[in-house]
């Protein structure tokens, strides 16, 4: 029922995309190309949650792991003149971050819940702390065009035609969605997830899994928070990963913990805020720009109240695993 | 049987903060053979299995499979030397196929990819082998609980096991899927597995064991065969004393009407109808019991009674009291008591001492509390006395309930209910995992509320439990009172066939009672 329910507004919305670049191709690509954009680091936050949940293990710390990577990310680039370090330090920093949750969540069984705030905090703490003002990144980050692909109408200049963290998502949900449902790695992980006593009777350690899957996943949200400060702002500022952790979640859950629906769910949320920003700019519509910004909240908040109830979490999530 | 020594334990200990969970066990298993472990809850009958299956870790003494003496650093050590267990609470995902839980930790591989077509056909091969029918592609969540036990079993085959445990496989199973599987554990013992079958169900010992262990308080206390041994002689062992295994009671004299039910009907959970226009009567001074595989209807029909279930009724009155629409409170204000089937679920709160357990649905009552305030020293007057009364072995009213063992635990449920002096009993499962010694004195605890007065509505899926207790015995099938007997001319092939949903010879037109 559900999955027919994805299909028909996915047609809908795919058929409404083709009529409006019938009648304006300049502006509809640019929609697009400005809700791909949006999407992007909620996406890859959402595979963060994903990988956790799956394995078992509630990452509200998401948002601070992001901020982390964020920052150092932007001022590893800035301090080495180089994005590919800035990117690294990013990375690097969500492993860190993603390991110290795991410690906490994992191998000293602290609830999942204040494990994730504890990094929520430190993370405004630190990132605070240490900002400084008048940085530079040293370049911008270099979009590539795929070459032939990119030529093809609307797909060709919104999909073929951006930066590298954009092709990056996108070949990390592909590769989780085959790693989750076809490999060892994912029938494993998700045992673990939805009963670990089984999967440790069968010789699985779970602890082990749970600990690296949410240390990867952390890795995952430097990720995105590189992405974010490189990539999509170009800069840092406090606070301003402006709680994408927490809406990654709620993509998470209406992709019913599956890396595609997650995809295509962040893609929506992008789509409506473009199309309400394009509106806006246009002066079809006259509403605030506060409501505007506001709608990213206001549609989780919805979503979340028509999807809850509907889909099934791992049946596991956010208990520690103790034998007996 | 073979000569080969598949598994010897010496010594083997193992203690837990506070007891002694194993001293000084020794076993030995040949291969081909199928070894009983029988005892009371408690008697530290799945330790040992835990310790050799790696779960648990000895603290002193030796294990050798196959001659070779093993420290098992965990199960998967095991399951490399041959070790398969079948777990009394199943070890399934339930939302994976049969094919995949079976695989599960040793998947058939290409490079890190699962060979699922693979999987599929060994999982096939080697359940039709063994001759036990399932689906490989079906959803575990799908499958009745017999079938999920043969999941679960060829688990442990798949594996490749030659000493394969299995932890109270009958528990959970009818009567049918249990000659099922004991035929199944024979067919294995044939191909030269040795199994290792911990049960407290002294019949189905003596139907299939080459030698039965019998464990009490931790130690080995007797090594026997069926041959030597009887039921009496075993549940004295187990015990330490003789016990009664049928059940002693005097004629009943049923006065007025308690409980009084006319055109019940409610639903199961997904919204199926479960108990259909059912009529029933229950007097004071009398036991009746239900009869029934589990399933048609009897759990819903014992929720509808204690206001847990929403149901429809002509007439649904207690103490000629009306209950229909009443919640769980008001039934139990009505002079109810209730012994749930689950008594993990519904029984008990796990992390609450047994002083408060005791008075999990009367805390709020004067006695015990008064503005709001409770009065502690009355509720652990009250629980030290019912600890003592009912035998409850705790080391202290302020234990958590769900360190106790099954028995124990099942006496605290008892005991609460019981000591409010219902009118009404509704007892369902009231043995279900308890020790022989325990259920002698939960069915000597029935059957003298029943002397002091109560109504008793006994609801079990043990025929022997309810032809023993029960006054007058109600057959249930497929939602609906099928028959009613007298216990006097009730005949157990009868029963029987009556819940296979056979049909009444006797007459049907009194089962209004």
């Amino acid at each position: 029922m559900r999955a027919r329910w994805a299909w028909t507004i996915t047609v809908i919305i795919l058929v409404g995309i083709m009529f409006s670049y019938t009648q304006d191709e300049l502006r509809t690509t640019s929609v697009l190309s400005f809700s791909l954009r949006y999407a992007i680091p909620l996406i890859i936050a959402a595979m963060v949650g994903l990988v956790c949940e799956r394995s078992g293990v509630i990452n509200i710390g998401i948002e601070g792991q992001l901020l982390m990577s964020a920052f150092a990310g932007f001022f590893g680039a800035a301090a080495t003149g180089s994005l590919i370090i800035g990117t690294l330090f990013g990375i690097g920093t969500g492993l860190i971050m993603g390991a110290v949750f795991a410690t906490g969540a994992v191998a000293w069984k602290m609830d999942q819940i204040i494990s994730g705030t504890i990094i929520n905090i430190i993370a405004t703490g630190l990132t605070s702390f240490f900002y400084a003002q008048g940085q530079v990144l040293p370049a911008s980050t270099p979009v590539v065009a795929i070459p032939y692909l990119k030529d093809l109408p609307l797909v060709g200049p919104v999909l073929f035609n951006n930066g590298l963290f954009t092709y990056a998502a996108i070949i990390i949900v592909i590769f989780l969605q085959i790693m989750l449902f076809l490999t060892i790695w994912g029938l494993r992980t998700r045992a673990v997830g939805e009963n670990p006593s089984a999967a440790d009777t069968s010789g699985i350690n779970v602890q082990r899994t749970r600990f690296i899957n949410v240390t990867l996943a952390g890795g995952l949200a430097g990720v995105a928070g590189a992405y974010l400060s490189l990539e999509a702002a170009g800069t840092f500022e406090r606070g301003f990963t402006a709680g994408r952790g927490f809406t990654a979640l709620a993509i998470m859950i209406f992709g019913a913990w599956n890396p595609v629906g997650a995809f295509a769910a962040a893609l929506f949320f992008g789509l409506t805020q473009g199309v309400a920003s394009q509106l806006q700019a246009d002066e079809v519509v006259d509403i605030p720009p506060q409501f505007i910004n506001m709608l990213p909240y206001v549609l989780t908040i919805v979503l979340l109240a028509v999807v809850a109830g509907r889909v099934r979490p791992p049946a596991a999530v956010g208990k520690p695993y103790e034998k007996d | 049987m073979d000569d080969e020594l598949v598994l010897e334990v010496t010594g083997l200990t193992k203690r837990f903060p506070g007891v002694v969970a194993n001293e000084d066990v020794s076993l030995t298993v040949h291969k081909g053979e199928i070894v009983a472990l029988l005892g009371e809850n408690g008697a530290g009958k799945s330790t040992l299995v835990k310790m050799i299956y790696g779960l648990y870790r000895p603290d002193e003494g030796e294990i050798r499979i196959k001659g070779e003496t093993v420290r098992l650093s965990g199960p998967r050590e095991a399951i490399r030397r041959g070790v398969g267990m079948v777990h009394q609470h199943f070890q399934l995902v339930p939302v994976f196929t049969v094919a995949e839980n079976v695989i599960l930790g040793n998947e058939p591989r290409k490079l890190s990819f699962i060979e699922k077509r693979k999987a599929i056909k060994e999982v096939t091969a080697l359940a039709e082998k063994n001759g036990m029918a399932v689906d490989p592609k079906a959803l575990v969540r799908d499958l009745p609980v017999g079938a999920q036990q043969r999941v679960e079993i060829l688990k442990a085959l798949y594996r490749r096991a030659d000493i394969l445990i299995m932890d109270e496989p009958t528990a959970v199973l009818t009567p049918q899927e249990t000659d099922e599987l004991l035929k199944t554990m024979k067919g294995f013992a044939a191909n030269g597995v040795a199994v290792i079958f911990i049960t407290h169900k002294l019949r189905e010992v003596l139907a299939i064991a080459d030698k039965i262990e019998v464990l009490r308080s931790g130690k080995v206390v007797g090594t026997t065969t069926p041959a030597e041994a009887d039921q009496a002689k075993l549940a004295q062992m187990m015990v330490g004393r003789s016990v009664l295994l049928s059940v002693e009671k005097s004629t009943s004299s049923p006065k007025e009407i308690v409980l009084d039910v006319v055109g019940l009907s409610s639903d199961s959970d997904i919204g199926l109808p479960a108990v259909r226009e059912v009529n029933l009567t229950v007097r004071s001074g009398e036991i009746v019991g239900i009869a029934g595989v589990e399933g048609n209807g009897q759990r819903e029909l014992v929720e509808a009674l204690t206001g847990i279930r929403k149901s429809t009724a002509t007439k649904f009155a207690i103490n000629d009291e009306n209950a229909i629409g009443a919640d769980p409170h008001e039934i139990h204000s009505m002079h109810v008591g209730h012994v749930p089937e689950d008594r993990e679920k519904d029984g008990l709160v796990g992390q609450y001492s047994i002083a408060n357990n005791m008075v999990l649905n009367r805390f709020d009552e004067p006695e015990f509390s008064r503005r709001g305030i409770r009065n502690m020293d009355a509720v652990n007057g009250l629980a030290t006395k019912l600890v003592k009364e009912f035998d409850v072995r705790t080391p202290s009213i302020k234990t958590p309930a769900n360190s106790l063992s099954g028995g124990n635990k099942q006496k605290v449920v008892i005991a609460r209910e019981l000591s409010a002096n219902p009118s009404l009993l509704i007892a369902s499962q009231p043995t279900r995992g308890v020790d022989v010694g325990s259920i002698e004195f939960i069915h000597s605890q029935i059957i003298s509320a029943r002397d002091n007065g109560a109504a008793v509505l006994l609801v079990s899926a043990e025929l022997d439990e309810v032809l023993g207790l029960s006054d007058r015995i109600l057959v249930m099938y497929d939602g609906e009172i099928v028959a009613e007997l007298e216990s006097a001319d009730a005949d157990r092939a009868e029963i029987g066939r009556l819940m296979a949903g056979g049909h009444a010879v006797m007459a049907e037109e009194s089962s209004h009672g």
